[in-house]
């Protein structure tokens, strides 16, 4: 596990698409003041009814899922003991981190005494018989896991670092404003680097403990999420409410995280104009239709033990959203199947994203468009309550390409050809050429 | 392909599929016991008369403490009546009218059904919701609750409602007057003002008596349900009608308590929480022991176990 196998992605930050995304952000942001102010129902359609909606749905239930390409890449370099997949950890662990850490903003936004959130550190207040219990005890634990799990990057940084940028900020200041350099700043920044170089060993030591927690964890609140809904067993649709929602959920966050995995090095390589992972990406790929194959016996198993097979092929509104997110997890898989369309860029992506979607529908279901809580009720996020989700992901992106670009994520390219490669790609279609694997020449 | 580390996950999932199956068939052999010594409220349909002196008392005694306040119908620029539309924010007990026909009609009584395993003391994460072995009330401390909203999602009767319109929100719903007209007068408020004698309120074995009786005495009157002996495992808050109860919104429910299915499946997963750390001791024995193989001078090692996979290039 060493340190240089990932470097910086040397490139401006301040881009046409990071003032887009930060425009969102502030939107959704001010959006969220509305919300601190007037109360939940000044910027949401939620209801007694449905008391939650698209924030739960989509940036915790689904946004987490999502963000389980950290824990899916975890479990495969470290518990099936892939190393040679090491390198694509960080940028992994990095949209995880954003992630929860915006799944658990989302849930402050969300809820509506979160000045009272400290009862959760209170054990006469704890309560073993909830599922939400688990989840936001695990989800808060597993946040600073995946930041103590980041921190290499930073602290490899923090003690190589000239801090130059700093420099440059504190002349300009001194030749705008005035201001002095405060006194002694070398001594001070020279004790940050020691601390830096210090601290890093002694994390390194212990770091594989936090690993495997952050494997642990996941594991438990990923199938918890599916508890939360057992108990709505009047209102979540037969298709859906079963006793194995914790299992469910459990391996639908297994291949979305790997998908994302795929779709995350994919877009980022394309954005960036680095050269495609291709044969990282198609031993990934490789994985996936495994995974959905057993969760879709688990689904038709289940059904046809429930008798709800009929149900499923009713052809109503339910019954729809049912086959579409079947169709969409199992078209995807199929595709994975052939050796051939793994090893193309674009295939891997189309299945990546079909299974994608579909596993982010199933939650969907689950959690809204299956959940009928009797006659009278409708639910349809409302433009603001949308936007508040919006700005999140925004945020979210925004500091991503942001990181990247200032610290050391992204794997390191490693050949003449690859930096080449990097340099020339334009058409989208570049693969690395992998014949001449020694001749390194790291950007510096 | 089949190499040990991909059993072994295989034999993870599997078992936790084994543990849910476990948890199911156990779910069904054990049930939880009916305290009939709690306290409730017998609502006789065909007794109310529809006056709505329930709410205007519930509203007056619990205001303050409950955080209520008047609803304002659109016609009434004035402000004269109060005149919610459905339980809410403000209201915690409402009368409505179910009509079919001109000879079939019903009025119908909402408030919490106060239930002897409520799903929403399950899955409160922060026990803001709290059921009284003693008397059996359902009751919500506003100091605990972090607003997350699952008792809404969980109640199966829709009960617990929450304030969407004010910036320091919280849910909303009967008590009894557990702090208010039962604590001073020893009687929920709106069965003390109720004067066509609809609402009996008592403890639950002298309320399922009466209300045998009354089924026993005067047979073509009601249906022949007591809703909410059975329904959820068993309420405290019961009802009798002469029309059929989920005309009158009051949902067909199984005899099951939803809140001892899930429960069951989570403490089966959970096993008391040995569970999580035997997930946890098994994986940092396969982490370690995978790190040890993959020791700085065996890097190679790593990557000749796995050439199908890939070729030399990651290093």
């Amino acid at each position: 596990m060493s340190h240089d196998e990932f470097q910086k992605h040397d490139a401006k930050i301040l881009t046409p698409s990071f003032m887009v995304l930060l425009a969102l952000t502030l939107i959704g942001f001010a959006l969220i003041a509305v919300r601190f102010i007037k109360g939940i129902g000044a910027v949401s359609n939620m209801s007694d009814g449905y008391p939650w909606g698209i924030w739960i749905t989509y940036d915790v239930a689904t946004g987490t899922a999502i963000a389980c390409g950290g824990y899916a890449m975890a479990i495969l370099i470290y518990i099936r003991n892939r190393m040679h997949y090491h390198p694509m950890i960080r940028s992994a662990i990095l949209t995880s981190m954003f992630g929860y850490g915006l799944a658990g903003f989302s849930v402050m936004v969300d809820v509506g005494r979160p000045w009272n959130s400290y009862n959760f550190f209170i054990p006469s207040k704890w309560q073993a018989n909830s599922a939400m219990f688990e989840v936001a005890l695990c989800v808060m634990a597993y946040t600073t896991v995946l930041l103590m799990e980041f921190l290499p990057a930073v602290l490899t940084t923090l003690e190589k670092t000239q801090w130059t940028t700093l420099q440059m900020l504190l002349d300009k200041l001194h030749r705008h404003t005035g201001i002095r350099r405060p006194e002694r700043l070398e001594e001070r920044l020279e004790s940050v680097k020691d601390v830096a170089a210090w601290l890093k060993p002694r994390l390194d030591k212990v770091l594989i403990f936090i690993i495997v927690l952050g494997i642990t964890l996941p594991t438990m609140h990923q199938s918890s999420l599916g508890s939360l809904l057992l108990i709505a067993s009047t209102k979540l649709h037969p298709l859906w409410h079963t006793g194995f929602l914790p299992l469910l959920f459990l391996i639908n966050c297994m291949y979305i995280g790997y998908s994302i995995a795929i779709l995350e090095s994919v877009i980022s390589c394309y954005a960036f104009k680095r050269p495609y992972e291709t044969k990282e990406l198609s031993g990934l790929a490789r994985i996936i239709p495994w995974l959905t194959v057993i969760w879709l016996s688990v689904v038709i198993g289940d059904l046809a033990w429930r008798g709800q097979l009929a149900t499923a092929l009713s052809f109503d509104f339910y019954s729809r959203f049912f086959l579409l997110e079947f169709c969409l997890i199992g078209g995807g898989s199929m595709l994975l199947f052939s050796g051939r369309k793994r090893e193309s860029v674009r295939w891997l992506f189309v299945s990546a994203a079909l299974i994608v979607l579909g596993g982010a529908l199933y939650r969907f279901n689950v959690y809204l468009i299956g959940f009928n809580p009797g006659k009278g009720w409708h639910y349809f996020p409302a433009l603001a309550e949308l936007l508040v989700t919006v700005g999140i992901v925004a945020f979210e992106i925004l500091g991503y390409q942001v990181l990247v670009k200032i610290l050391p994520v992204l794997p390191k390219l490693h050949t003449r050809q690859q930096l080449d490669a990097a340099q020339q790609h334009d058409d989208g279609h570049a693969t690395p050429n992998h014949d001449d694997g020694h001749t390194v020449a790291g950007k510096a | 392909m089949g190499n040990p580390s991909r059993r072994q996950f295989l034999k993870i999932v599997g078992a936790g599929g084994a543990a849910l199956l476990a948890g199911r068939s156990a779910s069904a052999s054990e049930g939880h016991h009916i305290n009939n010594e709690t306290i409730g409220m017998l609502y006789d349909a065909t007794k109310c008369v529809g006056c709505k002196a329930c709410m205007s008392a519930c509203k007056r005694v619990n205001g303050d403490y409950g955080s209520l306040s008047y609803e304002q119908a659109k016609f009434d620029k004035d402000a004269l009546w109060d005149a919610p539309e459905d339980l809410s924010g403000n209201t915690r007990t409402l009368i409505k009218l179910f009509k079919e026909s001109e000879h079939e009609w019903s009025y119908v009584k909402y408030s919490c059904m106060h239930c002897q395993k409520p799903s929403c003391v399950s899955v409160c994460p922060v026990s803001a919701m709290t059921r009284d072995p003693e008397t059996g009330i359902v009751d919500y401390n506003k100091n605990a609750c972090i607003g997350c909203r699952y008792c809404q999602v969980a109640c199966a009767f829709n009960i617990p409602k929450f304030q969407w319109d004010k910036a320091i929100p919280q849910i909303v719903k009967c008590d009894m007057c557990k702090n208010t007209n039962l604590k001073t007068k020893g009687i929920p408020a709106c069965a003390e003002v109720c004067p066509a004698g609809a609402i009996m309120f008592g403890k639950r074995k002298d309320l399922l008596e009466e209300a045998d009786k009354r089924l026993r005495e005067t047979p073509g009157k009601y249906l022949n349900h007591i809703y909410g002996e059975k329904e959820v495992g068993g309420t405290n808050h019961l009802y009798l009608a002469a029309m059929q109860f989920n005309k009158l919104g009051l949902p067909v429910l199984k005899d099951e308590a939803p809140a001892e299915f899930s429960e069951k499946i989570q403490h089966t997963i959970y096993k008391g929480f040995i569970a999580p750390v035997a997930l946890y001791s098994t994986l940092c024995f396969i982490a370690v022991k995978n790190l040890k193989g993959n020791g700085d001078s065996h890097k190679d090692d790593a990557h000749k176990q796995d050439k199908g996979d890939m070729t030399d290039e990651s290093r």
